[in-house]
């Protein structure tokens, strides 16, 4: 299927302004898991008939790893460009397939001079429901499903019912992990561990989360954020390959959608 | 009772001219932190501060810790209404007090009440010590809970079954003398010291007034020294989680701090019409992060005294659950013991000793460990944030000693060249589009 996405730069010339920037993010434009989530969710975009531009090569990285690394000068770096960027394109709204990239917009470019409206796919998505734009077909999947709370997403920023409320339309056979929402366990990936090795310890952060997922017997595991995605992932591949798939909420979305 | 009067006063007196001094040596402990402003938002932080250290609802999150701890609190500020009456008849030679304003069926009734409240909060004690010692909760036997955090622990129960036993025993002798000796008020038997009474009924009117006095200066004593203990103890959060929770952070629980230090210079290296070299009245020597723990902010010392190591932050830790050496209590305690460690170094020689937090206490491994899930601060019954403290301490490791571990170092570069933290091109930025693997 052909994707219908523009640049702002290609939209400026001909004096388009979309209602929302869609922040692709690092992970979601180079990463080989995580593009696949970024083609699933314009997909949904287009479905819905959503205004929207990217920012092509003018997007660097929101600084998220940086900072959470103590490299408070490249995130500012970033962060500076970033919104001289999207001030200069009068952007308003926000949306981000990446719950660090969410957070970083939403809470932390304000005090350097970036105000937008920022939203998480998973909110947006549900909205898009609501509001009827596009239509999923109800419990069309039969597998069991478990939904992994990103961070970010959960306890930084309290967003946990809007992807439980989609999964729930496609699946009567959703089951929860006894660890989740604000008792959740992390993948792993924040604060920069992703690009790292882990200190020495007794087990791998994601290795102990993926067996929690798979114990619920759930063939599913439902995530939206790229590095809970690799690391879930790659735990299915360390403990039993094959046993689960690792779905981002926009691809169980743009699946379904009739 | 004349001699019994002084004593009590020089006693009294003593105890509060230490407390006094040992608690401004803790304020000023907190003061050696750098500047945060915390003073927005006052009738929200107002709020804050009586739903999370007042009203405790976060302890709910473990209900059967939650119950008793709920007791024991409310035990503790109820019974210590019957301290102002043993103040007053130590300082005048009054006994009972407050039986002279109020029938005694309504005294009675009372103390029956503070009574009841010495029981259950005794149950809880033992309860508390049995869920320490028997039951052996992990989170109260991790690495950090060396010999004197676990002492200070069982201290602090032992010392409040004892309070509570003698203020149930004098109750008892009190019952007893009320019909033989005159000094003592004819205000009835209590509800509960009178299971006691059948203990100590054989025993003489001096035997008796020697029980009666002994629990009473045992009671008030103990709870002098408590006072002062206190100070030296994780049992602080009685005074100070009240102060964490109203001085802590308001905004998202995932927003760091921007340094704004950091943001002026970055603003000066994009800006080509700045000339970095005009800028004369530039003397900002800031150090960047934290490596020690004076250079944290006083909020975050606050948070160190305030901590009462309960472990609830180390037993959802992503890193400390999985073996690493991070554990955010650790983190905590550290800073309140270096802190501490600092504030008696500047009083004895006018000046720091050599030590630091980063380093002396805190090792990187630790710091490196983190996920930055933020499972801890989320977890905390009285809002502190140990995460805070790890970021400053990794701000100072990467901007100022530039010994990241090498695979960050890595990312940093490629941010740096290509806008991201993998080694791609920036043009190849929008393969995705047609690239349908």
């Amino acid at each position: 299927m052909q994707l219908e996405v523009k640049t702002m730069a290609e939209l400026l010339q001909k004096n388009i302004t979309p209602d929302f920037l869609y922040w692709v993010g690092s992970a979601g434009s180079f990463d080989d898991r995580a593009k696949k989530i970024t083609r699933a969710f314009v997909k949904v975009l287009n479905y819905a008939n959503v205004s929207f531009g990217v920012l092509g090569v003018e997007e660097s990285t929101s600084g998220d790893v940086a900072k959470r690394a103590g490299n408070e000068f490249l995130f500012q770096m970033q962060a500076l460009a970033n919104i001289e960027v999207m001030n200069s394109y009068n952007i308003k709204k926000i949306i981000t397939t990446c719950p660090h990239s969410f957070n970083i917009l939403k809470n932390e470019y304000p005090d350097l001079g970036g105000n937008y409206e920022v939203y998480h796919h998973s909110e947006f998505v549900h909205d898009l429901i609501k509001s009827k734009k596009i239509t999923i077909s109800q419990n069309s999947i039969d597998e069991v499903m478990t939904y992994h709370d990103p961070c970010y997403l959960g306890r930084g920023n309290n967003i946990y019912n809007q992807p439980r409320e989609i999964i729930m339309r496609l699946s009567k056979n959703f089951i929860e992990m006894p660890r989740n929402k604000r008792n959740s366990l992390c993948c792993g990936a924040g604060g920069a561990q992703m690009f790292k090795e882990a200190e020495k310890g007794s087990a791998e952060i994601n290795i102990v989360r993926t067996q929690e997922a798979l114990d619920t017997k759930s063939k599913i595991i439902v995530t939206g954020c790229p590095f809970c995605n690799t690391m879930m992932s790659d735990g299915v591949k360390n403990i039993n390959e094959g046993a689960a798939l690792v779905k981002d909420i926009a691809e169980v979305v743009a699946e379904s959608l009739i | 009772m004349y001699l019994g009067n002084v004593i009590f006063l020089i006693v009294f007196v003593i105890s509060i001219t230490f407390f006094t001094k040992n608690l401004t040596r803790i304020i000023s402990n907190i003061k050696l932190g750098k500047d945060i402003n915390r003073t927005d938002n006052k009738r929200i932080r107002f709020l804050k501060m009586i739903r999370i250290a007042l009203g405790q609802t976060k302890m709910f999150d473990r209900p059967i810790a939650a119950f008793f701890h709920l007791i024991i609190y409310i035990g503790f500020i109820i019974i210590n209404i019957e301290v102002i009456e043993i103040i007053i008849d130590g300082v005048f030679g009054t006994h009972r007090f407050l039986s002279n304003f109020i029938s005694y069926s309504s005294y009675n009734f009372f103390i029956s009440t503070f009574e009841f409240l010495a029981v259950l909060v005794l149950v809880s004690c033992v309860v508390f010590l049995y869920r320490r010692n028997i039951q052996r909760i992990k989170r109260f036997h991790s690495p950090e809970m060396t010999s004197w955090p676990k002492s200070d622990a069982n201290l602090i129960l032992i010392f409040e079954v004892l309070l509570m036993s003698a203020f149930l025993v004098m109750n008892a002798a009190d019952t007893l003398l009320q019909s033989l000796d005159s000094h003592y008020h004819a205000v009835g038997a209590f509800t509960f010291s009178s299971f006691l009474v059948p203990l100590i009924d054989h025993l003489s009117a001096e035997k008796l007034i020697f029980i009666e006095r002994f629990c009473w200066w045992f009671h008030i004593i103990g709870i002098l020294l408590f006072l002062n203990y206190v100070l030296i103890s994780k049992h602080l959060h009685i005074f100070f989680a009240f102060f964490s929770a109203y001085y802590s952070k308001l905004s998202n629980p995932s927003k760091l701090s921007n340094l704004s230090s950091v943001t002026s210079e970055v603003k000066m290296m994009l800006d080509p019409n700045i000339d970095p070299f005009s800028n004369t009245n530039n003397t900002n020597t800031e150090k960047f992060g934290a490596q020690d723990a004076d250079d944290l902010n006083w909020v975050q010392i606050l948070n160190s005294y305030s901590c009462t190591e309960c472990g609830r932050c180390t037993s959802v830790c992503p890193a400390n659950i999985t073996g690493k050496k991070l554990s955010p209590r650790k983190i905590l305690m550290d800073t309140r013991d270096r802190i501490t460690e600092i504030g008696n170094s500047i009083s004895k020689k006018k000046n720091k000793d050599e030590n630091f937090l980063l380093g002396g206490y805190i090792h990187p491994e630790e710091v490196w460990a983190c996920t930055t899930c933020n499972a801890c601060g989320d977890a905390c019954p009285i809002e502190l944030d140990p995460m805070s403290i790890i970021i400053d301490l990794r701000r100072y490791l990467v901007m100022e000693k530039s010994s990241a571990p090498s695979e960050l170092n890595t990312m940093f570069n490629n941010i740096e060249n290509n806008g991201a933290p993998w080694q791609y091109n920036l043009n190849d930025k929008m393969n995705w589009i047609n690239d349908d693997k």
